[in-house]
């Protein structure tokens, strides 16, 4: 139950800082998206044993968070909650990879560990880079900026039922469980003999209300058609911050750029 | 099990995305000829409610853990394949950029594993064939844990492939698929249980909603050809990113270490191997520009040709990060400032 509660928290959070007013928040929807997508197949390019190539995209997410005044502890806590499942399988890299990599003194590193360290990086930049889409954008602004770009109505107004939806059902199954806990002396996990009554319940009242919200949807007019608000044609600053971007994500692909600061300050160029 | 951003070549990521926005075209437009209006509303919030659900612990009786519901299943059932492939999508989307489940590079590969097959393989070819016309509990009860048990065997087969063919990850082909496939039985068979009991619920309390018209026709073999005509041709576009003709001796070099590799792992390794080489984006600029790298770089253990390592290189490589690094936050801490006044 702690589960879901802090979940919805996270969700309201997210909501609260899309909300904000930075120039951030104020670029193009359509901009941020296309920015992050090159940004995610630009990380996701790198060779897999390359570890400290990656340090430099760190600029991205860290002058973003800045900019547009995202406290690092939401971003943070999102980024330690879903990493197990990669600590898991990459952590078989420097068990089953033991070729020598790197030397640091007398230690040497192996090409296992390397791979291991750089799945992490991957993993924290990606991760990063889609919750401040999301906190800098908002639902509402991805949902007009994906039918602008041509993604099919019926998914989009679907995507924008769904969420606008979410915050009632999980009102309505927070205060379900609270009541079912309050009477099952605090147990943390639905019993099986309540399983189908439990979420069936609610299923059928989802299902009500769905129809519910249809009528009074035809009652106000509707014909097939959500309409988002529009966004403007893309200005200047967009362009320039999209290509701006991207030229630093390709340079920081095409040259090692901690190596060549590196031996420019040990003068071994 | 969301496969995740951070395991993913881009060749792979971007076949997945192809596939998966085809699919949700092709789906879109099905349910717009075939449904009403009415339909929209409904999915939206029953994405909602599997979202929410899906949140919910169940204790799996004489074990003292806990399952979860998976939610195509029960989504085919109430809506329709293709209605429900749309809204798996769109749970998944939430998902994706709200709580970073999976990530947005993967979401082609999440939406693919947990709605293609429960939606087009598990509900038309295993839960419709047993429920047929007339569903009583039993059928129910058997076709629905049936289906979500396959269903799930290949989402989870889905995920090793994903992995295996993205490179990143050292493990295994088959050590990987004994990892996976076994733990997503039980899981599976689980999320069918906790299916099971929710439509048989609503069967006893509301029959109707439980909808059993002819299925229609589900063309799949098309899909299926289609989509791997897709696959293939936008795993083709972007390694073609990658420069085409790698020198005579890179080539040689990668073919001597691919087949070292072969004593110690599978020889679908070396396939592998060809794969990240070519996925890899401009991976001769990269070479030539930073010969140090090259030595840990991808195509196959060039350093365990090598084993002396550089200390040189090694040591101008840590200045260079602790730099950058220092750097990367001095900017970052910068433009907060700047941004304040």
């Amino acid at each position: 139950m702690i589960n879901l509660h802090s979940r919805w928290m996270d969700l309201r959070r997210l909501d609260e800082l899309a909300a904000n007013d930075t120039e951030i928040h104020r670029l193009n929807p359509c901009t941020k998206i296309v920015t992050t997508a090159i940004f995610l197949i630009v990380v996701a390019s790198f060779s897999k044993y390359e570890l400290i190539s990656l340090f430099p995209l760190f600029l991205y997410p860290l002058t973003l968070m800045n900019r547009a005044a995202l406290p690092f502890s939401v971003i943070a806590k999102r980024v330690f909650a879903t990493m197990p499942f990669v600590l898991f399988i990459g952590i078989f890299n420097p068990l089953l990879d033991h070729t020598p990599g790197f030397q640091v003194g007398p230690f040497l590193i192996s090409n296992g560990w390397i791979s291991f360290f750089s799945i992490l990086l991957r993993f924290i930049l990606a991760v990063t880079s889609a919750l401040i889409l999301v906190a800098t954008t908002g639902m509402d602004k991805i949902g007009s900026a994906l039918l602008r770009m041509h993604v099919p109505k019926m998914f989009v107004i679907q995507l924008m039922f769904m969420y606008r939806y979410l915050y009632v059902l999980l009102d309505e199954l927070s205060r379900t469980l609270l009541a079912y806990s309050l009477r099952s002396f605090n147990e943390t996990g639905l019993p099986f003999r309540v399983w189908g009554p439990m979420l069936g319940q609610l299923l059928l009242r989802t299902i009500d209300r769905a129809q519910r919200i249809y009528q009074a949807m035809l009652c106000r007019g509707f014909s097939g058609e959500v309409r988002l608000l529009r966004y403007n044609a893309l200005a200047k600053k967009d362009i320039a911050y999209c290509l701006g971007w991207s030229a630093f994500f390709l340079a920081a692909r095409i040259y090692n750029i901690p190596q060549w600061l590196g031996a420019l300050l040990i003068g071994r160029y | 099990m969301h496969m995740a951003d951070a395991l993913l070549s881009p060749a792979v990521g971007g076949a997945m995305w192809t596939v998966t926005a085809g699919l949700a075209a092709y789906s879109a437009k099905k349910v717009q000829k075939n449904l009403d209006e009415k339909k929209v509303p409904l999915m939206g919030v029953l994405g909602a409610f599997i979202f929410a659900a899906q949140m919910i612990n169940f204790t799996i009786p004489a074990t003292g853990s806990s399952g979860h519901l998976g939610g195509g299943m029960i989504l085919a059932i109430l809506l329709g394949p293709w209605a429900a492939f749309l809204t798996i999508a769109s749970v998944l989307t939430v998902q994706a950029l709200f709580f970073a489940d999976g990530g947005l590079l993967a979401l082609g590969c999440n939406v693919f594993n947990l709605g293609f097959f429960p939606c087009f393989i598990a509900y038309p070819f295993i839960y419709r064939q047993i429920v047929g016309t007339d569903p009583s509990q039993r059928r129910l009860f058997f076709a629905i844990t049936t289906a979500s048990v396959v269903g799930l065997q290949l989402g989870a087969f889905s995920v090793v492939l994903e992995t295996f063919f993205s490179g990143l990850s050292e493990l295994p082909f088959t050590a990987f698929l004994l990892l996976m496939q076994p733990i997503h039985l039980a899981i599976g068979f689980v999320e069918g249980l906790i299916t099971t009991a929710v439509i048989l619920f609503i069967w006893r309390e509301r029959p109707e909603i439980i909808r059993v018209e002819p299925l229609g026709k589900l063309a799949i073999k098309p899909i299926l050809v289609s989509l791997l005509a897709i696959t293939l041709v936008t795993a083709g576009i972007f390694s073609s990113f990658a420069s085409s003709d790698p020198d005579g001796l890179e080539w040689s070099i990668s073919a001597i270490t691919g087949q070292e590799e072969l004593e110690n792992s599978t020889g679908l390794h070396n396939i592998l191997a060809e794969i990240q080489k070519k996925t890899s984006f401009f991976p001769d600029y990269t070479l030539a520009s930073s010969a140090a790298t090259a030595e840990a770089e991808s195509p196959g253990k060039k350093s365990a040709s090598w084993p002396t390592v550089d200390n040189g290189t090694s040591a101008a490589g840590i200045a260079g990060s602790v730099l950058t690094l220092l750097l990367v936050g001095l900017i970052g801490k910068g433009l907060q400032l700047t941004a304040k006044h």
